[in-house]
């Protein structure tokens, strides 16, 4: 994958999307195939090396609801502090630089519990954003939340994956979105899987067989899908 | 380390409270010693009736250095299992481990009657105390081995309650078969006393809680990482594995050892970690690991205090006083924030 590139993964539920995902954050244990991170393969480097590589929003909530945002989002920089965890100067640069970014920057003594599901999740990006990684990987980050606020997180998505050259590869259902929004996509299907830039993707009508096609069709002129009645 | 400047205040209060409490514990006793008296036997000076001496440096001075020990040393167990278990119910009491320590001196106790060939005489205080130690740290990998299996916290939680059944089940068939004589030694094993360690006792158990603080200290990183859930820690760099052990060994350390030397003592493990999220707003573990520590012994030193009943002969059981204030405090906290989060 190319840097600074915001990258969706799309397919139908149980098609393995979250799979791939969390096993490429080294989550979970693979199941077969081989990943390679900076031309070695994954478990070849240590959880301590991969810390400062990758960093995930997942869809598990957080154990502890009781942290403050300022706390959580200060977790990010644990790859990089000392035995105890002391914060120096530049990683409360880091943890503010990634508040301003996300714009949460007024919740920062908010408990996580007082916080809406949108607010949430833009704290849960702006931690994997203070953990300074060249890869982000999210776990379906818009579930949950309205239209207006699923745009908002993708669109938010996008400016920082090209304003900080960070590779950022989430899954997704919003497939009418990440077309319009996402550098690449890659596309999961049972006996095949398909990747490239959106435009090129409807051109190889990769998107009308994503489901059953005497329920919904892909309209590929306006990059949509319609329901048959 | 600009978190802990933050409560610097609040430190120097608390300890300034806990010497209070450590004055007031020690002049206070079935017999009533005046406090000029038990300040001149303190710092050496001799005091108006020669026994006097003596009780304050024999009696009530070990008995309060067991009380914070053994506050300090329940309340970060306690702290360290709600972080771990990622559960604020989670306590030495709740999830069993006092169960199976009780168990270990049940069996020695009352099992030593039945099977007199191999334990005849060997039930002392050091015996007493490594059969409670390994009750608990068996029923700790117990739970550790379910916790790894089950997810679901809510299923280890009864599992904690089905040891404690066991445990109680396991000692009724004992005691049906037990002398009436080593029936009320267990008894009395299991209301709990801080009042019958010798020095060399308390050096033993000193050394086992600075370990168990010493471990829990170098766990902070990962004990704050564990916050966020196990996966986020993983991705934060911890080594998962070797923090969930030494948190573990810490907790059984700290939990087992206390229960060794001073038999079960319910609520403290699990209140005190609540009470202390009250003052100190944070959950990080850098402020809450001296919190609670401090915390804790302040709560056991006022439980030691009422359940000596000043100027009295007779003394309370110490785990009825804790559970007595415990339990009403738990209840206090639920309904005053309508939910228990940690």
């Amino acid at each position: 994958m190319a840097k600074g590139e915001l990258t969706a993964i799309v397919g139908v539920n149980g098609i393995g999307k979250s799979t791939l995902l969390r096993t490429l954050g080294n989550v979970q244990p693979k199941l077969s195939g081989s990943i390679t991170l900076n031309k070695l393969p994954l478990e070849q480097h240590t959880i301590a090396e991969l810390a400062a590589e990758i960093s995930v929003v997942l869809t598990e909530p957080i154990a502890s609801k009781n942290l403050t945002v300022k706390e959580l989002i200060s977790l990010g920089r644990q790859p990089y502090t000392n035995w105890i965890g002391t914060l120096t100067e530049d990683d409360k640069e880091k943890i503010s630089l990634a508040m301003d970014m996300v714009q949460i920057s007024e919740l920062r003594s908010k408990k996580c519990y007082e916080l809406s599901d949108g607010q949430l999740q833009r704290v849960m990006i702006a931690r994997a954003i203070a953990q300074d990684t060249q890869l982000i990987l999210l776990d379906e980050p818009t579930t949950h939340l309205d239209l207006y606020h699923k745009v908002q997180i993708l669109k938010l998505l996008k400016s920082i994956a090209h304003t900080t050259k960070k590779t950022i590869l989430f899954t997704t259902h919003e497939i009418e979105i990440a077309i319009q929004l996402c550098d690449k996509m890659l596309i999961l299907e049972k006996n095949q899987s398909t990747f490239g830039s959106p435009c090129e993707l409807i051109r190889m009508k990769s998107f009308e067989n994503l489901f059953p096609s005497n329920t919904i069709t892909f309209d590929a002129e306006t990059g949509s899908f319609r329901v048959n009645k | 380390m600009l978190q802990l400047k933050t409560y610097r205040i609040y430190f120097i209060l608390l300890l300034l409270v806990m010497s209070i409490c450590f004055m007031v514990n020690i002049s206070l006793g079935s017999v009533s010693i005046p406090l000029e008296d038990t300040l001149n036997a303190i710092i050496g000076r001799t005091t108006k009736v020669d026994s006097w001496s003596y009780i304050i440096w024999n009696y009530r001075i070990p008995k309060a250095f067991t009380a914070i020990l053994v506050g300090s040393g329940l309340a970060l167990s306690g702290l360290l299992m709600q972080t771990l278990f990622r559960n604020p119910l989670a306590g030495p009491f709740v999830l069993g481990i006092s169960a199976g320590a009780s168990l270990g001196a049940a069996l020695l106790i009352l099992g030593s009657a039945l099977f007199s060939g191999i334990f005849l005489g060997m039930v002392n205080d050091i015996s007493l105390a490594l059969a409670s130690s390994i009750g608990s740290f068996l029923v700790l990998l117990a739970v550790m081995v379910v916790a790894a299996k089950v997810k679901d916290t809510m299923a280890l939680l009864i599992i904690g309650l089905m040891f404690g059944s066991i445990t109680t089940a396991v000692v009724s068939v004992l005691s049906y078969f037990s002398s009436a004589e080593k029936l009320q030694q267990y008894v009395y094993w299991s209301f709990g006393s801080i009042g019958n360690l010798s020095w060399n006792q308390l050096l033993l158990l000193l050394m086992i809680i600075a370990i168990g603080i010493l471990i829990s200290i170098f766990s902070i990183k990962p004990l704050n990482a564990l916050l966020l859930g196990e996966s986020y820690a993983k991705s934060l760099g911890v080594n998962m594995k070797r923090s969930r052990y030494s948190i573990i060994v810490a907790t059984g350390l700290l939990a087992g050892g206390v229960t060794a030397f001073a038999g079960p003592i319910a609520f403290i493990g699990l209140a005190v970690p609540h009470l202390t999220r009250q003052i100190f707003n944070t959950t990080d573990h850098k402020v809450l690991v001296p919190a609670v520590l401090i915390y804790g012994a302040i709560l056991m030193l006022i439980c030691d205090t009422i359940a000596q009943m000043p100027n009295s002969a007779s003394v309370l059981p110490i785990n009825a006083i804790t559970s007595i204030i415990g339990a009403p405090v738990v209840i206090w906290l639920l309904l005053r924030k309508r939910k228990m989060i940690f």
